[in-house]
């Protein structure tokens, strides 16, 4: 490192050689240019590091710097760099990335970001090392860089000469570095790997049942831990029979952790830790164990008292507004249609199917730590902070995750584990029971949104008020609980009004797939249907003629902060509209599911019934059509569903895209069924997936996903498809049966007709 | 207590509590990390294994009860992967994150020793078990179909 100013070091790209022979390419990354200037993280340090290795054999190793959590990013992100170094995916060995914040910027799994981050500095890297390699075969042969080409690993020159990579190993080590931000990038229309089905490259070791996940980590030595809380969210240990405990067979350790003062429910809260040979034993001291807790003022807390808050809320002002366009009274008076709703969506858990988890060694004064994690940057600050450590002594292995949701953007179990192994002198493996993952989650947070709306004479949406009730502090929202002022159908509304009021809540929230859209699109596209049938209109043409009714922005209003703490690119940023909404894209995606699912072409029988909606988030466009049937006793049957998505010019690995779709459209259907998380005296009453119903095989159904390339840069998709789907299904069992649902989950909601 | 009971053909001998579940004393004492704990209450089906040909949740299998049995994990399901199942399971691209796959595998293999060219509805009834978090069961669906085509054409 020998340049210091920033720019300099934007733009380093090295070569140097690896021990044993291959050449290793190493880049700093401007993730500053792969973004918008909203979705860019803070500017940091950029520091050397490396993605792609090639070995005498010809083989290419490729890191995958972001953590694999289902999402296909493992994949997504070395075929961008392998199409631009032009080798052939077959011969692309895929590896985990270390966490190293110096090396990789950015390595979280959230807010569907990796593919708008990395985009454009993934193709760098891999076009940088390509031109290097031209560069050192030009000089080899003397002859002109313009007479070089390259295809699959091979640099040929206009005479017919023809050079291996693998052969050009030890003269492109002292070709000078290119400026990556000018290095020339491939025509798309000559892109071999981007836009090719390419299976999950864990494929074979997963199907084989090779140790892959967090949970499989075993470290010579290593202990078992678990590491028990107070139910009622906060709550504290007055004293504990850790004595007792102690001599239980096969217990090493029991002692009680003390929380982080003041309360983290995030990081370190109060608890008691086993430590033993094995997880079995430690699960058996734990049922023996006796703990006197300080509940403390959560305990008073209820999902029954929150409900009846917020219906006192509705009654009152709002206490604040978010946006105020035109006149939202004026217009309901002289509207020839008006209607009203009020609306509620319950807290959820993510339930990863993989407990959380994590295994951790302290030794030396050092912690090196194995988990699976969707932000590992924030989990090795926060194991820093918590424990009193400098990061720069702490080491962190991204693990495979089974599954994350956004659970995994919350490191309180790395923490644990890391607390825990600190006081141990050997390893430590940290795990959670099911019951422990659905008690401790951050909840996608429970909301209610209070609807007046009218249309004109013309059938043409003309007021528009949301009093949004929801918790949080003052004028804070809690984490994932908040309204963006700029919610659609602001700014196509004239007369508008988005009003909020929360409330105080001990229970934990955080981000889960599509944070914020994953409520707000069932509550919104459902009275959005309910104003198209008051207007008599198509619920399809409804709201094409809505996205065609854009008024002159007013000042816009500023996007909603993000809540203290929350991870960065997990507070729902993108969702539901603003100045970055695009009513053409919207319209293009809308028109084009209408067409897919032959919308209006056919007569369904009474009971039959689709439904439709769209929702804007994560920079991708997504509307979708829901067929289901209910029988007459009111037996719910979701028959198929038709997804549109545009997430730009290029879907990078269709088949995992087709996969991810499906999953976030079902998904979606499993929390509408029947999801919910239940909280009474300050706790989660559910206990493990009994009661916290994930979709089964029986009930899911076709999902057909087409996507609308357009000319925009390519956006990510773990979990844009996810918001329409529950208000589509609800328009198609009011369509269906005449009944709106305006409370979910459906599994407490009579839908029985005559 | 000891018991000794066979695993993917070898026999092994493990000396733990006797309410043990199989779960965790394939896990955690013979290091078979390819069963996986999901919710520890049979509701989930990441843990299934063939117990003497049967699929069984392991984690509610105490191990006391085992002596003698014939258990094949993920592991033991082909000897090299490349199981008609495996085989599809990668054709079609089965997995998001992965982590119910073995149980599917596991809960799939059982079915189509049974029934070798089951119908959507019988694989239905014998999938409803396992929970996939990602919701991949339209594949799983297909590539169950898909190797069952593949045994039919070995034939």
């Amino acid at each position: 490192m020998t340049t210091s100013s920033r720019l300099d070091r934007r733009n380093f790209f090295k070569v140097s050689s690896i021990i044993g022979g291959g050449i290793m390419f190493a880049a700093y990354i401007d993730t500053l240019d792969a973004a918008t200037a909203w979705a860019a993280e803070p500017a940091g340090e950029f520091a050397p590091n490396a993605f792609i290795k090639i070995f005498p054999d010809g083989m290419v190793s490729i890191v995958a710097k972001n953590p694999e959590i289902g999402q296909g990013v493992k994949n997504m992100l070395p075929m961008i760099i392998a199409d631009e170094l032009d080798v052939e995916w077959k011969n692309v060995r895929v590896e985990q990335g270390m966490f190293d914040m110096l090396v990789y910027q950015n390595q979280g799994a959230g807010g569907s970001m990796a593919t708008p981050l990395s985009w454009l500095p993934m193709r760098r890297v891999g076009a940088a090392a390509r031109a290097m390699l031209v560069t050192a075969a030009a000089k080899t042969w003397a002859v002109p860089e313009s007479e070089c080409s390259t295809s699959a690993g091979v640099v040929s020159h206009t005479s017919g000469k023809k050079l291996k990579y693998q052969q050009l190993i030890d003269a492109a080590a002292t070709v000078p570095a290119p400026d990556l931000a000018t290095v020339k990038l491939k025509d798309p229309k000559d892109f071999k790997i981007i836009g090719t089905s390419q299976h999950g490259v864990d494929n074979h070791l997963v199907v084989t049942g090779k140790p892959l996940y967090g949970i499989d980590t075993v470290l010579p030595g290593m202990l078992y831990a678990c590491f028990h809380k107070c139910p009622v969210f906060g709550g504290k240990v007055v004293s504990a029979n850790v004595d007792e405990i102690k001599l239980m067979p096969g217990i090493k350790h029991a002692f009680v952790v003390d929380g982080l003062t003041p309360l983290q429910l995030n990081a370190l809260v109060s608890g008691v830790a086993i430590v033993g040979d094995s997880w079995w034993q430690v699960q058996t001291a734990r049922k023996k164990l006796n703990v006197t807790w300080d509940e403390g003022p959560t305990a008073a807390q209820s999902s029954a008292g929150f409900a009846a808050k917020s219906l006192e809320l509705s009654k009152q002002p709002a206490q604040r507004s978010l946006r105020k366009d035109g006149d939202f009274d004026g217009a309901m008076k002289s509207a020839a249609k008006t209607a009203e709703g009020a609306y509620f969506y319950p807290f959820l858990s993510h339930a990863p199917l993989e407990p959380q988890n994590t295994t951790a060694h302290f030794k030396d004064g050092k912690l090196e730590i194995w988990s699976p994690t969707q932000q590992p940057q924030s989990g090795s600050r926060l194991v820093a902070a918590s424990l009193g450590m400098k990061e720069s002594d702490i080491t962190l292995h991204i693990s495979r995750s089974g599954g994350g949701f956004g659970r995994r953007l919350s490191n309180d179990y790395m923490v644990e584990a890391a607390c825990i192994a600190k006081q141990v002198p050997v390893p430590v493996k940290v795990l959670w029971t099911r019951e422990d993952d659905i008690q401790h989650d951050f909840y996608r947070p429970a909301g209610w949104h209070y609807f007046s709306g009218g249309v004109d004479a013309a059938g043409k949406l003309v007021a528009w008020r949301d009093h949004f009730v929801s918790f949080g502090e003052g004028n804070s929202f809690a984490a994932s609980a908040s309204l963006n002022g700029a919610e659609f159908p602001a700014g196509f509304v004239p007369n508008l009004a988005l009003d909020a009021s929360v409330m105080s809540s001990g229970v934990p929230t955080g981000a889960m797939r599509a944070p914020g859209s994953n409520g707000i699109a069932f509550a919104t596209q459902s009275f959005i249907d309910e104003l198209a049938h008051a207007a008599g209109k198509d619920p399809v043409q409804f709201r094409l003629d809505l996205l065609s009714n854009a008024t002159p922005a007013p000042a816009p209003a500023a996007p909603a902060a993000p809540p203290p703490g929350a991870a960065p690119g997990a507070g729902g940023r993108g969702g539901g509209g603003g100045p970055r909404f695009d009513a053409v894209r919207a319209r293009g995606v809308v028109a084009m599911v209408a067409e897919k699912s032959g919308w209006g072409k056919t007569t369904l029988p009474k009971g039959t019934g689709m439904g439709v909606a769209f929702h804007f988030s994560h920079m991708g466009y997504f509307a979708e059509v829901v067929q289901a049937t209910v029988s007459k006793a009111g037996v719910l049957k979701v028959d198929k569903v038709w997804v549109v998505g545009d997430i730009g010019s290029q879907i990078i690995n269709p088949i995992h895209a087709e996969n991810q779709s499906q999953g976030a459209a079902l998904d979606g259907i499993a929390q509408a069924l029947g999801q919910e998380i239940t909280i009474d005296k300050g706790r989660t009453v559910n206990t493990n997936l009994q009661t916290f119903p994930l979709l089964r095989m029986r009930q899911s159904c076709p999902v057909e996903v087409s996507f609308l390339k357009t000319d925009n840069p390519p956006t990510g998709l773990g979990e844009p498809a996810l918001p329409p789907v529950i208000p589509a299904l609800c328009n198609a069992i009011f369509a269906a049966t005449g009944k709106r649902v305006r409370t979910l989950p459906l599994s407490k909601q009579d839908l029985s007709w005559t | 207590m000891t018991v000794t009971f066979k695993v993917n053909g070898k026999s092994s001998t493990v000396d733990v509590a006797d309410d043990t579940p199989l779960l965790w004393v394939l896990r955690d004492h013979l290091d078979l990390k390819g069963t996986k704990f999901g919710c520890g209450i049979g509701q989930c089906g990441s843990c299934t294994v063939h117990i003497n040909g049967a699929p069984i949740r392991s984690c509610q299998r105490r191990v006391s009860t085992l002596a003698g049995a014939d258990i094949t994990t993920i592991e033991g399901l082909s000897a090299d992967g490349t199981h008609p199942l495996q085989r599809a399971w990668e054709e079609l691209d089965v997995p998001q994150c992965g982590y119910c796959q073995a149980g599917q595998l596991m809960s799939a293999s059982a079915l189509l020793a049974k029934t070798p060219k089951p119908t959507d509805a019988e694989i239905d009834t014998a999938m409803n078990g396992n929970i996939c978090r990602c919701t991949t069961y339209l594949r799983i669906r297909a590539a169950i179909h898909r190797a069952a085509e593949m045994k039919e054409n070995a034939k």
